[in-house]
């Protein structure tokens, strides 16, 4: 048993301290705490064994002498935790031959080669030293490059954070705005449709006079031909009480009354028709083609506009025909939409001649120095100007064409371009939607994929035509 | 009394026959029937100062009814001058004063109540 030597005692006070402080070190270099914490939690006091090991060092003796490569094996043990980390990994590089040399010297300090060999074994120690300075120097130089690296990194990462919730924000300013967009396109889509109603319904409310005057006709005939007939019945009930009777005249009663019936018959149908037409017209399209009559509808429509004109201008007259091919047959078509087109370029024929009628008049009443409002019998003055409007049905090519033709005041070359367009009109405001030729143009062409072409000499009258595939 | 009928409408050449059926039988009424205002011309042409009476429809595709009055009362107002009632559907004042002004005698509108027909024709006699 050795003897207390203090200066000895305060070099493993040292020895402890500084290995608190080298383990301190390696746990704040390697970040142990958070890579490690559970083996943390025993590295933080591994230095405390140096206590036992003094105090052992008493009894035991040399035990103190094991206490460094104790603590070199807890911060190789530490080290091989984490050896993904690169700097550990050097530091592991830089730790490996001190700790070497101090388990050598240790274990073969007893023997006599150690004794021989001591200046060796004491140069060994300070090179390893040195090379455990120049790793650790390494290893913090790896460290930062390291950590450097992931400033770098988490720099990128925070721009990338940055531009994603930048795209994030602009992606979800762009839905909005296609919301919004979506929404007015919608609205549009509404509006588009009401205002082919209304356009519908405009052009109705033009026919309900002509309508008025064509039910009023057939209708007239049947109260008549009605009456007549009753007339008729009593008459021949008065023959029938004679003593001598007129086979003759009772015949004729007979005759007049049957075809008293079928007139009535007829005038019903035809009061029918146009009430169809009327409502056919009303009617939102279905969009189903059918077999059309392409002639049908040109005349009753031809009538409609005419007397719908008439009701409203009374002055105005104009000599209408029809032209109508006989062999033309059945096309399949939608006939409410081929009826509106129709209605709107006969309709339009109507106004052309109507305006250029009224322009006519001026000149003449001026002429006849009156200061009375025009009548319609200086407007229409013979040999002057004579309104007609045409339409013309034809087989052409294995195609349907109808031709509407009026001697109306023309379209500047200037506006042809432009009247197929949506809301043109020349009308004063109030007066046309605007659509009317569009929507007809759109019909003819989307619709049935046929042709809709127009011929006009302004001041001499203009030539519609339609061709509809079979 | 020759009465000439003018309408565009053909049905009403039977319709005024059978409504006048006795008139023409006693031969108190001679009926003439023209579809349009040409036609009427044509008819009044050929048959110089024999119509009494001019019944017409105003309107009529080609010449109106007005303008077949202003050519009867230019053309064909030979003393005793026709007497001309104008028949329409549209009885607005408007035509009315208009059909009074180019000459008419009388102005009707449709649907032609006949017995009032009937009753004017006989006052004019």
């Amino acid at each position: 048993m050795e003897s207390l030597d203090p200066t000895k005692y305060l070099g493993d006070f040292w020895a402890i301290v500084v290995s608190y402080y080298v383990i301190r070190w390696v746990r704040r270099f390697l970040e142990t705490p958070t890579r490690i914490p559970d083996w943390d939690q025993w590295l933080k006091y591994v230095w405390l064994a140096g206590i036992p090991l003094v105090l052992a060092d008493q009894f035991l003796g040399r035990t103190m002498t094991w206490f460094w490569a104790f603590i070199c094996l807890a911060i190789v043990y530490t080290v091989w935790l984490i050896k993904d980390y690169r700097p550990a990994r050097t530091l592991l590089s830089a730790i490996a031959p001190l700790a070497a040399v101090y388990v050598l010297t240790n274990a073969v300090r007893t023997v006599g080669f150690y004794a021989a060999n001591k200046d060796y074994f004491e140069a060994a120690k300070g090179f390893a030293f040195i090379w455990l300075l120049t790793f650790v120097i390494s290893a913090r130089n790896q460290k930062k490059a390291i950590s450097k690296q992931e400033e770098e990194r988490s720099l990128v990462e925070a721009r990338k954070a940055e531009l994603e919730a930048l795209v994030a924000e602009r992606t979800a300013e762009i839905r909005s705005q296609k919301e919004v967009l979506q929404e007015a396109l919608d609205e549009l889509k509404t509006t588009q449709t009401q205002l082919i109603q209304s356009e519908k319904m405009a052009s109705l409310g033009e026919l309900t006079a002509g309508i008025a005057h064509e039910i009023q006709n057939p209708l007239n005939f049947v109260n008549n031909f009605s009456e007549v007939s009753v007339e008729l019945i009593d008459e021949l009930s008065q023959e029938q009480q004679k003593p001598v009777r007129d086979p003759e005249l009772e015949a004729e009663l007979l005759t007049d009354l049957r075809q008293n019936l079928q007139k009535i018959t007829h005038h019903g149908h035809r009061a029918a028709s146009i009430v169809r037409g009327m409502l056919q017209h009303s009617r939102t399209s279905t969009g189903q083609r059918e077999p059309v009559d392409l002639n049908d509808l040109c005349d009753e429509y031809l009538r409609l506009a005419y007397h719908g004109l008439r009701a409203k201008d009374k002055s105005f007259n104009a000599s209408f025909s029809t032209d109508l091919d006989t062999n033309l047959g059945l096309i399949t078509a939608v006939p409410q939409d081929i009826g509106r087109v129709l209605l709107n370029l006969i309709t339009n024929a109507f106004y052309a001649v109507q305006q250029r009628q009224k322009a006519a008049a001026v000149p003449t009443d001026k002429l006849a120095g009156t200061n009375s409002p025009p009548r319609a019998d200086t407007r229409v003055g013979e040999g002057i100007y004579q309104p007609n409007v045409s339409v013309k049905t034809r087989c052409v090519d294995g195609q349907a064409q109808v031709t509407i033709t009026d001697n109306g005041t023309g379209i500047p070359e200037e506006l042809k371009a432009r009247i197929f367009q949506p809301f043109f009109t020349t009308k004063p405001t109030g007066e046309g939607t605007g659509l009317g030729l569009s929507l007809a143009y759109d019909i003819v062409t989307k619709g049935h994929g046929g042709t809709l072409t127009v011929e006009s000499k302004e001041g001499q009258g203009t030539t519609f035509v339609i061709t509809l595939p079979a | 009394m020759k009465i000439l009928v003018v309408d565009d409408e053909t049905d009403v050449k039977d319709l005024f026959e059978q409504r006048f059926r006795r008139e023409i039988r006693s031969g108190e009424f001679e009926l003439a029937f023209a579809n349009s205002g040409e036609d009427a011309l044509t008819y009044l042409d050929g048959h110089p100062s024999e119509v009494v009476l001019i019944l017409s429809d105003i309107n009529m595709p080609g010449m109106s009814g007005f303008e077949l009055l202003r050519h009867i009362r230019t053309d064909h107002n030979a003393p005793p001058p026709p007497i001309v009632m104008m028949i329409t559907a549209y009885g607005d004042p408007d035509s009315q004063q208009q059909a009074v002004e180019l000459g008419a005698n009388d102005f009707l509108t449709k649907p032609l109540d006949f017995a009032v027909l009937k009753q004017k024709l006989r006052d004019v006699v």
